[in-house]
Order: C-alpha cells, then sequence, then structure tokens
C-alpha cells in the first residue's frame, strides 16, 4: 500500500515479542493482539516465528464464513469478521491453511490482522512492523527489501493448493516459493507432480 | 536500624508491585486517537536509548507513537518501549515523601521529610565525620541529574563516598578504554556495525539486551559479513551466526588470548598499524605465547579448529569490528577481559578505519552519560580524574570554591556497602538504585541496610531497598523532567518533559537542590531548571575528554543527537573517536594492556561443580522497579527461572518445569527449571531482575575486579538439586 509491501522473514525474529505488544496498542484493536507468535520448540531452540495474516489474494477464511461476514478491501486486506455478522462458527478458524484467524470470547467474535488498516490505509506503517527490532516483519518498499540476502516470495503451496498473498515470506535466495505441508517433500506426493 | 518497618506482605499491598495493563482512560477512550501532543523523547528502558513519541492528553502519558525519522532506531522499539507509557499513572506511585513509623511508612510532608533527612545527615556527621555518610546514584538519571549528585555529595554533603550503579554495569569495559585510547566510550557509531565484513560479538546477548542492534547486525549479513558469536547460551541472536563459540563462563580471557596467538602464530598481524599507532606489542605478544588452539581449547571448551577460524576470519577481514558487553565484563579480571579483546583489534589493525573497530554496548538507560560528569568515586566532569590538579582546579573555579574544597575520591559501589556492613559508614542517600536486587550476595546487602543509622531514598516506586529507608522521597519518572541522557553509541540526545510529576511528588532535581539549600550550601545550587544545570555542567566539562561545551539542547533536536566530544557551539560533533588509529593519549599512540589470566573469584569444584550465570531477559529492566509493575511485560516472562541443558537435568532427574533449588557458596534459591538444549550443560543461568527468595544475586559472590571494582555477576560456582516446590512462604 502506498509503495510499500509487508515482508515476513522468521529467520530473523528475535522472540522479544515487541510485535505482539504493539498489535495491542494499535488504535482500532483496543488491547488486542492478532500477532500469532510461536516458540517453535524452546527446548530444542531459541528459534521463534512471528507471523501477521498473509491477506491472501483469495481468503480462505472468508470463502467458509457462512455468515459472509469476512470482508477484503479494495486494497485486498482482510479484515476481522463484521461485529454485526460474525456468529463465532469458527469455520474460518479451521480453514485458513495458515492459521490466523482467531474468535475473541470476550466480544465473541472472530478478529484476525488488519494490517493496522486505520494506519495503512493513511499511508502510515502498521504497528508490529514499524517496531520490530529485527525487522523480521517488515513494512518497506521493494528497493528496500532487494537489499537483503532472503528473497521474497508470495506464492504458497499447501500440497496441491496454489495460494497468493499480498504478505510477502522471505525465503532462500534460490527458492521462489514456500512449501509448508511434508506431504510436498514426499516421493508419492512430488511424483504425481504439482 | 533500618529494618523494614513492616511484613513484605503489608508493603506489597500498599506499594506493589502490581500489575498495569491498559492505560489510563482505557482503551477506547477517545483521546487515544486524539492526544493533545506528541512529545519526542527517548525510551528509558535501556542504553539503546531509542526514539520514541509519547501521547500526552491532559497531562497524563496514555500511549506511545513510533518515532521514525529518529535515525538510530528509525521507529524500532522492544516490548520495553512499547509499553513502557504504563509505568505513568501507575497505582504504586509514590506521590508523596514518606516516613518511618513503628507501624509502616506514613505519608509526610516535604517539610518534614527533607528537614529529617537534614537534621539526621548533619548528627551522623558531626559524630562520625563527613565521610560516615556516602551518596548513591544511578544511572537511568539524565546527565544533568548525575552531574548534580556528584556536585551535591562533595560539596552539600561534603563526603567522598558517592558512587552509582553503574559500577555494577561496565565499569570494567571503561577502565580498559581508558587504558588503551585514554576515552570511555564506545570508539565507533552504529553505523559503521553493516559494513563491516565480520563481527566478533562475544558476551553480549543482543537480542534480548539490546535490541535494535539486531538489526545494524542483520544488515551486515545482508552486506555479506560473517557474524561470529561467543557465549555460554545460545542467545536468539545465535539463530544466525556463521560461527558459534560455546565458551565456559569466565574463559573469554583464554579464547581471546587463544585467537591472539593464532594471529600471531600465522603472521596475521597489522605490522605497519601496530608499528605507527601502538606502543606495548612485545609485551602482549609474550603473554599470548602459551594460549596455543589446543590450550585455550582445553580452558574454554570451544574446540580448537573454530578459535582458529574466528581469528582467521577477524584477522583476514578487512573491515570487523569486535562487540562485548556483560558477559565480557561482569567478572573479576573485567578489565584483562577488554583488553585483550581491545589488543586483538589492535594487533589486527581494526581501528580508525570505516567499518571496524571494538565497542561496549551500553546496558543502563544512560549507562553512559551517568558516567561522565562526576558521579562516579574518583571522577569530575568531563571524564577527568579527581586526583588530577588540573582537573581539580578547573572544576573548583567552575563551582566557585577551592580545588581544597573538594574531597578526594571514595569507595566504589559495593566497597561502600561492605564499609556500611563493617560500621565504618553509617548513613546512605541514595536515588535510582535498588541495590538489594543488583548488589551480590543480597543477604550481606540486607545484613548492611539493617546497620545503617539513617537510610534515605529517592524514587519513584517503593523499591526493595527503599522497605529499608528512614525517609523516602517521591521523585520524578523519565518523563517528568527535561535533560539529556548520552547512547550507547555515544550520541548525546535530548529527553523531553512530557507530563508533571503526580500528586505530591517533585523532580529529582528540585528535590537535590533543596536539600543541598537546607545544608547551607544553597548558593551553589541556584538551578531552577535542567537547562541551567546543563548550562553549568557544559562549562564544567569543557577541556575535557568528554566535552560537553558545544552541546546545546537546541542542536541535539537540530541534528537528531550530537556525539561527543563537542568542544565549541560550530562543531557538529565527534562520532567516531579514533579515527586515523589516533587515541586520546597526548602522543596519539593506542597502548597494548597486558591481560594476563586469573581464577575466578568464586571457583568450581566437587562441592559446586556447575557454572551459575546471570542476565537479563528483553521484557525486564534492571532491577525490575518500573518493569515488575507492567503486566503486558510481566506475561512475557513472570519470574525467574533456571535454565539447564537437557544432559544436566536428567543427571539429576529434573524435568522442564520441575522445581529446583540452585546453591551456592553463599545461599540457595529455588525457582522453576527450564530445560533446554540452548545452554552449555555444565552452566545455570538465572536472570537477576527480581528480589526475594527467587533472586539470583542471593548467589553471586562480592569478588571484585581489582580496578574497575565491577563484581563478578558472570560467573560463580553453584550446586543444583531437585526440590519438591518454592521455598516456604514464596508463591508458585
Ligand atoms: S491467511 Fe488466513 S486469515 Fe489471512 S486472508 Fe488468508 S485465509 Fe484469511
Ligand atoms: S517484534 Fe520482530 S523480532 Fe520481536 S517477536 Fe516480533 S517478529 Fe520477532
Ligand atoms: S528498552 Fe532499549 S531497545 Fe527497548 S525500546 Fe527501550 S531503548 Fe529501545
Amino acid at each position: 500500500m502506498h509503495g510499500y509491501e509487508f515482508y515476513v522473514d522468521p529467520s530473523r525474529c528475535i522472540g522479544c515479542q515487541a510485535c505482539v505488544k504493539a498489535c495491542e496498542e494499535c488504535e482500532t484493536h483496543r488491547g488486542q493482539s492478532m500477532i500469532n507468535f510461536d516458540f517453535i520448540d524452546r527446548a530444542e531452540t531459541i528459534a521463534t516465528a512471528a507471523y501477521v495474516c498473509w491477506h491472501c489474494d483469495e481468503p480462505t477464511c472468508a470463502q467458509v464464513c457462512p455468515a459472509d461476514a469476512i470482508k477484503q478491501d479494495e486494497d485486498g486486506v482482510v479484515h476481522s469478521a463484521l461485529k454485526s455478522r460474525c456468529i463465532a462458527c469458527s469455520n474460518c478458524v479451521l480453514a485458513c491453511p495458515f492459521g490466523i484467524p482467531k474468535i475473541v470470547p470476550k466480544y465473541e467474535q472472530m478478529m484476525k490482522c488488519d494490517m493496522c488498516y486505520d494506519r495503512t490505509s493513511v499511508g502510515k506503517r502498521p504497528m508490529c512492523a514499524t517496531v520490530c527490532p529485527s525487522q523480521a516483519l517488515a513494512y518497506v518498499k521493494t528497493e528496500d527489501i532487494a537489499a537483503r540476502r532472503e528473497k521474497p516470495s508470495n506464492i504458497f503451496y499447501f500440497g496441491n493448493q496454489k495460494i497468493t498473498t499480498q504478505v510477502y515470506m522471505m525465503t532462500p535466495p534460490d527458492t521462489d516459493s514456500v512449501t509448508l505441508d511434508i506431504t510436498a517433500f514426499m516421493w508419492e506426493q512430488t511424483h504425481a507432480g504439482r | 536500624m533500618a529494618k523494614s518497618p513492616a511484613t513484605p506482605e503489608q508493603l506489597e499491598a500498599d506499594y506493589g508491585p502490581h500489575l498495569n495493563y491498559t492505560p489510563e482512560g482505557g482503551w477506547s477512550k477517545e483521546s487515544r486517537t486524539t492526544p493533545d501532543r506528541l512529545v519526542k523523547t527517548h525510551c528509558c528502558f535501556c542504553g539503546q536509548q531509542c526514539g520514541i513519541q509519547l501521547k500526552v492528553s491532559q497531562n497524563q502519558v496514555i500511549g506511545f507513537e513510533p518515532w521514525e525519522e529518529f535515525p538510530f532506531n528509525r521507529g524500532m522499539l522492544c516490548p520495553k518501549g512499547v509499553k513502557r507509557y504504563l509505568q505513568a499513572n501507575h497505582q504504586d506511585r509514590l506521590l508523596s515523601p514518606l516516613v518511618r513509623t513503628s507501624g509502616g511508612f506514613a505519608k509526610a510532608s516535604w517539610e518534614e521529610a527533607l528537614s529529617l533527612t537534614v537534621r539526621r545527615l548533619r548528627e551522623i556527621q558531626e559524630r562520625y565525620g563527613k565521610d560516615s555518610v556516602a551518596v548513591f546514584g544511578g544511572a537511568s538519571l539524565t546527565t544533568e541529574k548525575a552531574y548534580l549528585m556528584g556536585k551535591f555529595a562533595r560539596l552539600a554533603v561534603g563526603t567522598r563516598h558517592i558512587d552509582y550503579n553503574g559500577r555494577l554495569c561496565m565499569v570494567s569495559a571503561g577502565t580498559a578504554y581508558k587504558l588503551a585510547f585514554d576515552v570511555d566510550r564506545s570508539p565507533i557509531p552504529w553505523s559503521e556495525i553493516p559494513k563491516a565484513q565480520v563481527l566478533f560479538v562475544i558476551g553480549a546477548n543482543i537480542g534480548e539486551c539490546a535490541p535494535i542492534t539486531t538489526d545494524y547486525i542483520w544488515r551486515c549479513r545482508d552486506n555479506g559479513g560473517k557474524l561470529i558469536l561467543a557465549d555460554p547460551r545460545m542467545t536468539p541472536i545465535s539463530r544466525n551466526a556463521d560461527l558459534f563459540l560455546p565458551l565456559r563462563p569466565g574463559t573469554d580471557l583464554a579464547l581471546l588470548s587463544g585467537m591472539l596467538h593464532v594471529v600471531l602464530r600465522d603472521n596475521l598481524q597489522d605490522d605497519a598499524f601496530i608499528e605507527q599507532h601502538t606502543s606495548g606489542f612485545e609485551a602482549v605478544k609474550a603473554s599470548v605465547a602459551r594460549f596455543d588452539p589446543r590450550t585455550a581449547g582445553e580452558m574454554t571448551g570451544v574446540p580448537p579448529e573454530a578459535i582458529e577460524k574466528a581469528a582467521h576470519w577477524f584477522a583476514k577481514a578487512d573491515r570487523a569490528i569486535a562487540m562485548h558487553a556483560r558477559g565480557l565484563e561482569h567478572q573479576s579480571k573485567g578489565v584483562e577481559n577488554c583488553s585483550a579483546l581491545i589488543n586483538l583489534t589492535l594487533a589486527t589493525g581494526h581501528v580508525g578505519r570505516e567499518g571496524c573497530g571494538c565497542t561496549m554496548i551500553t546496558g543502563q538507560g544512560n549507562g553512559q552519560g551517568g558516567r561522565e560528569h562526576g558521579q562516579k568515586c574518583d571522577q569530575l566532569p568531563g571524564q577527568r580524574s579527581l586526583l588530577d590538579p588540573q582537573a581539580r582546579e578547573h572544576v573548583a573555579r567552575v563551582w566557585g570554591i577551592t580545588p581544597d574544597e573538594l574531597p578526594q575520591p571514595g569507595y566504589t559501589a559495593q566497597e561502600i556497602m561492605n564499609a556500611i556492613h563493617a560500621g565504618e559508614i553509617k548513613a546512605l542517600f541514595s536515588i535510582c538504585f535498588n541495590p538489594l536486587v543488583s548488589l551480590p550476595e543480597a543477604d550481606f546487602t540486607r545484613e548492611a541496610l539493617e546497620k545503617l543509622e539513617f537510610f534515605a531514598v529517592t524514587d519513584i516506586f517503593l523499591s526493595e531497598t527503599a522497605h529499608h529507608a528512614d525517609v523516602v522521597l517521591a521523585g520524578s519518572l523519565q518523563e517528568e523532567e527535561e535533560g539529556v541522557t548520552c547512547s550507547a553509541e555515544g550520541r548525546v540526545i535530548h529527553i523531553q518533559q512530557a507530563v508533571d510529576p503526580p500528586g505530591d511528588a517533585r523532580r529529582d532535581s528540585e528535590i537535590i537542590c533543596d536539600l543541598a539549600r537546607r545544608l547551607g550550601k544553597g548558593q551553589f545550587f541556584p538551578f531552577t531548571t535542567p537547562r541551567e544545570i546543563f548550562d553549568e555542567l557544559r562549562e564544567a566539562s569543557r577541556g575535557g575528554h568528554a566535552d560537553y561545551y558545544g552541546i546545546t539542547y537546541e542542536k541535539i533536536d537540530a541534528q537528531m543527537g550530537v556525539f561527543w566530544p563537542c568542544p565549541t557551539l560550530d562543531h557538529p560533533g565527534t562520532p567516531n573517536l579514533l579515527l586515523g588509529g589516533v587515541s586520546f593519549f597526548p602522543d596519539g599512540k593506542c597502548r597494548f594492556q597486558l591481560a594476563e589470566w586469573r581464577e575466578s573469584g568464586d571457583p568450581v569444584n566437587e562441592a559446586f561443580p556447575l557454572y551459575l550465570t546471570t542476565g537479563r531477559v528483553v521484557s525486564q529492566y534492571l532491577s525490575g522497579t518500573q518493569t515488575r509493575r507492567i503486566g503486558a511485560l510481566v506475561d512475557i516472562y513472570p519470574e525467574p527461572l533456571a535454565e539447564l541443558h537437557p544432559r544436566l537435568a536428567e543427571q539429576y532427574g529434573i524435568a522442564d518445569k520441575d522445581w529446583v533449588t540452585v546453591t551456592s557458596r553463599r545461599s540457595e534459591i529455588t525457582l522453576r527449571a527450564s530445560v533446554v538444549r540452548t545452554i552449555r550443560p555444565d552452566t545455570v543461568f538465572v536472570p537477576y531482575h527480581w528480589a526475594g527468595r527467587k533472586s539470583a544475586n542471593m548467589l553471586t559472590h562480592r569478588t571484585l575486579d581489582p580496578r574497575s571494582k565491577i563484581p563478578e555477576f558472570k560467573v560463580s560456582a553453584c550446586r543444583i538439586q531437585r526440590a519438591s516446590g518454592p521455598i516456604e512462604g514464596e508463591r508458585d
């Protein structure tokens, strides 16, 4: 938006949770954090990862919503369920291939990352990507991201399902898509071809 | 007797720590979207001193907005910065002075509290002599306040004993840099970091303790740079280390000596640089002769090939930077450790050029500025020595006294506590220091505090140390008084006053000046604003190495900070201190320093077979006086855990989250275990931000580095045992 794109690079994350805490501070979020943050396996590694919503070009969450509560705006941002429509059925929670939407029991509503739409729509950067001290979450211009050793991709494969997104994942320089399902590495699956 | 006047439970009920989660007025308050003002200032919670904008509405700090134009952090913040605004309007905040009564603390008027303080200090000094009173300052104070504390102690109180909590932070590095370059500051600004081809980081948990520096390191790697990391723990930045050296706690000197040995053995030193820009090389060369990689490997636990590789990478790179923090410095040979790192940097010629250098990473908010202008026991403003007759004369002239009226150097922080325990020092005036949590051997500190005949504390919250006070003076938060600080990279920056102190709380500098007047020295403390203090500081520092004369608040705002020295009003400041390899010594040479091996002051043996090392977590700041009251931060890491390797845990039958008792030669604490594969199996790590029976500093020891007097927080001996539950009276 406004010449900026959102990039996620878990390999840079230092687990500080500034993003988690800053998300609460975005005015419209009112104390609710929408970041998905994980210690991947603290017993084995210090590796951590933080994700925002990928803002799919064709959002599964919205497709499966029986109440038509999840809206994508003209900038491609997929919003939290509309409070007036959401029936808190959790269909979106189960359907999103990335595990992003969450039902907030307090409000009986699905809330998710809206890329700080109140900020980004007026040319400001989202809270999380502004504060992230490692820039594992980054909201920058294309030429800035080109200076990195990793390279951006917004094509994801879940088995044979191809998903393209607004948000980019930083990947090792020699790949152009991200594979997130073990079956993709299995001989019988790859053999069948994409 | 300065025993705590009430039970810890009572004090906690009244003064916290309670957890604040929500901004003043709640999340939905209209003013959050339309604040009256956005105040461009800096975070108070570490030496990175990130630029931040505080949202202010009706004289209350209600939130923050990133400050993306500030060049150091460009909007980046760690969680402490994000949530720091929640310390404002906190229910635990001290809103008036307190005096001790038999039943607890009672609210008092300023007149009552200050006249009592002055009367007791006078009585004690008349009875036991001037030096029976000591003064403690802190490195979270602005530079104006730190300057004022030095002047207050020496002129108004008239004691030689003034020191500060920076003594626990990085004084060993400062001492080593003064010995090598005659100046105590990071020689390079952070903008050099991305230009290096090799970064060698030793004893610095950058991801958690200097979070913004992570981005500089990643950008260095984007430019093709390699990261070498030496630490007993795989800290967060280890995930992208190109070479990791898992050294045993307290063996840094052997690693550095081994690396220099390899450099010299393989003839990788920079002979021209050594010849033109240094002295003392031959003695250092001889001293590392015995540290062949095998010997160094045996001492450190790092494979000899890895030591060789690190030495080769560092020496062969055209541009290389060595960075260190408390891991290297918190040792009874802290000065030697830092000298060894400087020696390696000098021998390889990585000084005074683009993308080159050695640097210390400041920890405390104003860890740099707080140690420049006289808050240290042997120092006068401008980083001058209290023993230097010319310096005494200059400062005496600025202050309007004769040099003879300036006391001689006094004790350092731990020595002051030792002297209190020994009965030599009878009264203490402390600001911005929580020694019960931050000094080693907490039981000793508690005994000492209980022996004080009079103890006055100035603070914003009732710290665990303040429980022992006779008088508590309600002071100000960083956002309540204007001033300057100096960041890790040596940039002097402007702290804005965003709001007034609440209730009857007063600005720290007003309290100090009022006390000075009541002590009969008002003519030396005529200040009504921080700017007046700063203007005197500029004069007092003039001509010293830390020369602030050319710095003004306006210039800082216009330039987004000014690097010292800045000797004249038209001088732009000095980001790089050692350009061209020229030091601050009269001959311009950089000096190699002998760095000889010494064992730790608390050696590991059969009875105490494990190393204990302490440190920080990203969500807490220092002794936790402020950050243990911010719910959003406490949630990230609520209580101290003992980090153990699974191999060690298995040996003792300990599973993750089990209770474990850690015992040292001083005491024992019982905590939950965090069983992780990221720490050496011979080492236990406990973060130190907490008070009471889980406090890491119950276990640490009082051995000091002989020159810098820094305690050895990073190396103690301990043993562990599985426990069935917490120590009685402690919460789960
Ligand atoms: S990532 Fe999930 S929540 Fe986000 S748009 Fe795609 S399906 Fe919806
Ligand atoms: S702020 Fe950045 S580094 Fe910190 S947890 Fe979030 S993504 Fe990771
Ligand atoms: S604590 Fe340090 S790194 Fe974190 S926001 Fe504050 S100054 Fe920046």
